[in-house]
């Protein structure tokens, strides 16, 4: 009987799939943008290009600006074929996309637009304050399964993580538990709990001693304690903040760029400029990312 | 020479024939449309690799094996739970409770059958995962056992509310004979109601574990999604990550074509094969030649 309640929702499905969406492109012709902006890359950063681009359309109505993800090497391979205006990276771009852009003719200019730290965090009844990042791939990796070990409780550690088609799953993956080594082939333990929401791993570090988590900084309730990182074991910890974050010390923390084909001119300096500005900066700091210092 | 039947009943016979049809239909297309997505995935991740225990498809390992038994041991779970307690309920409020509070409690388990799975998952991280946690002295609470209650949650109501139907069904005059040759209230319910009403108690349990086979948001939110083998003696209390958890958080993000993609309708194919083996089960239990006895009886 369930397969008949499963061919109902199927009819349903495709039903809805007969509908197409009224695209707005189709029904105001007569006012045609003046200023079409193409935007791909970052899946991290299409919530964020998106809201820009719903805030700044809605000041400009002459300026229309679409935004698809598909990964940063995506949108770099778009800019490199001349398919895009901008092109979202949440990396920097490599020396062999430098290379073949010049070889087809294209200058890529790069633009910080903002930052995301990661933070690492704990319920607030452990008593653990900091690790290195070495302490904490140990963790992720199942090398280390007891709070015992580090100094704190004797109690199991529960490892909390995101999904893994999460950029941040992958950004963790890259720099915390490989400590940025492109070779190693270090994975997450296989008992790390998956979780499909933010949400999800904030409310099991909030009720659960035994759990760390991690999670974008704008992401952190109160009521969860952050963890100061340290790069190796002599240097100092530091904590998640706006400030660690700009200053380069916060160990977790990453650039968002954009990329343009050479200097950008017109409308499509104008968005750019609007970008790094107080009003778009806001907008990153609501989204849980860092905004960039200069504003 | 045939006797004309008016057009419109021509009509309603042929439409009703075509809804008829149409269900087998779909589930071919069905059938069809998982095997030409899925199949692929038998070409390009060797069946050593199918089989092997990791699961962490961004680095290209597929085993699926932690992913079925993650399933099994979710829905086999929520089945001890509520197969006794559903059935119990039902010969409650069928046999035992008097008219007035079953005028109550049946309205009440036909609400509960409608209550969105996703408010289940709601409760399930705020209250049942904490609790646990606390009372068992688990790491976390975000295990299988969370998952088999809250999927017992979702089948209990559909296992009383038709079971119950089922019984009532039953002819009072069973009951008296049953009475008349000396059994107490309980041998009857046991010997003679529960018997009579078996096929209908039956599909009720498919019915109820099929429904729970199938949920994915709430076994989603509660039952942590790690992806371990559950073989220990203790894999009940630890977390799982279950086949529709999987289909639903990765084929959002997944390329259309990839390996991965292959491999989670290959998941997808499973899951059919699972419910349509539960049905035929089912229906083979229920259409089966009735015993002798029960010819006479009835």
């Amino acid at each position: 009987m369930s397969i008949h309640r499963k061919i109902v929702m199927l009819l349903i499905l495709l039903l809805m799939a007969g509908c197409s969406p009224v695209t707005s492109d189709e029904s105001g012709d007569s006012s045609a943008p003046a200023v079409y902006i193409e935007n791909k890359g970052s899946d991290t950063m299409v919530n964020l290009a998106l809201a820009w681009a719903e805030a700044y359309q809605q000041a400009h109505p002459e300026v229309q600006v679409s935004v698809t993800g598909g990964g940063s090497g995506t949108g770099i391979a778009a800019l490199l074929n001349g398919t895009v205006s901008i092109a979202n990276a949440s990396r920097a771009i490599k020396a062999e996309e430098v290379d073949t852009a010049k070889a087809s003719g294209v200058e890529p200019v790069e633009f910080v637009v903002a930052r995301d730290a990661i933070a690492v965090i704990v319920n607030p009844q452990n008593p653990i304050n900091q690790l290195t990042l070495q302490q904490i791939s140990d963790i992720y990796s199942g090398k280390i399964n007891n709070w015992s070990e580090l100094g704190g409780e004797d109690r199991p550690i529960v490892r909390l993580s995101r999904e893994t088609n999460s950029g941040t799953h992958v950004y963790f993956l890259e720099t915390v538990l490989r400590l940025g080594d492109k070779k190693s082939k270090i994975l997450f333990s296989m008992d790390t709990l998956l979780l499909p929401s933010s949400e999800g791993i904030t409310a099991e570090v909030r009720d659960n001693p035994n759990a760390i988590g991690y999670d974008g900084l704008g992401y952190i309730i109160p009521e969860v304690k952050m963890l100061a990182v340290a790069k190796t074991g002599d240097g100092s910890f530091v904590l998640p903040s706006v400030a660690s974050v700009n200053d380069g010390t916060y160990p977790v923390s990453r650039d968002l760029y954009m990329y343009t084909d050479g200097q950008p001119e017109g409308g499509l300096k104008q968005y750019l400029d609007w970008i790094v500005g107080l009003q778009a900066q806001d907008i990153v700091t609501k989204l849980g990312f860092v905004p960039v210092a200069a504003q | 020479m045939k006797e004309q039947t008016p057009l419109s009943e021509r009509i309603i016979t042929r439409s009703i024939q075509v809804a008829g049809y149409s269900s087998i239909v779909f589930v071919l297309l069905i059938l069809s449309f998982l095997i030409r997505e899925g199949a692929p995935a038998f070409f390009e991740v060797p069946l050593k690799e199918l089989t092997a225990i990791r699961w962490y498809p961004i680095e290209n390992y597929f085993g699926i094996l932690p992913l079925i038994l993650g399933s099994l041991i979710v829905t086999i779970g929520a089945a001890l739970i509520a197969i006794p307690a559903g059935v119990g309920t039902a010969i409650f409020i069928s046999e035992v409770a008097p008219q007035w509070l079953k005028e109550i409690l049946k309205p009440l388990v036909e609400v509960l059958a409608g209550f969105p799975s996703v408010m289940l998952g709601f409760l399930g991280i705020l209250i049942v995962s904490p609790s646990l946690r606390k009372l068992l002295e688990l790491p976390t609470g975000l295990t299988a056992l969370t998952g088999a209650l809250l999927l017992a949650g979702i089948a209990i109501p559909t296992i009383v509310s038709i079971s119950e139907d089922a019984m009532n069904t039953v002819p009072r005059s069973y009951r008296e004979a049953g009475w008349a040759v000396g059994a107490t209230r309980w041998q009857t319910i046991w010997g003679v109601t529960l018997p009579a009403a078996r096929s209908g108690v039956l599909m009720a349990i498919i019915l109820g574990v099929g429904r729970s086979i199938g949920e994915t948001m709430t076994v989603m939110m509660v039952t942590g999604n790690a992806p371990v083998l559950p073989l220990k003696w203790n894999s009940l209390f630890s977390p799982v990550r279950t086949m529709t958890a999987t289909i639903a958080s990765e084929m959002g993000e997944v390329a259309t074509g990839s390996t991965h993609y292959h491999v989670l309708f290959l998941i997808g194919i499973i899951l059919f094969l699972i419910s349509l083996a539960v049905n035929i089960t089912a229906s083979a239990i229920v259409l089966r030649h009735p015993k002798r006895a029960e010819r006479i009886l009835s």
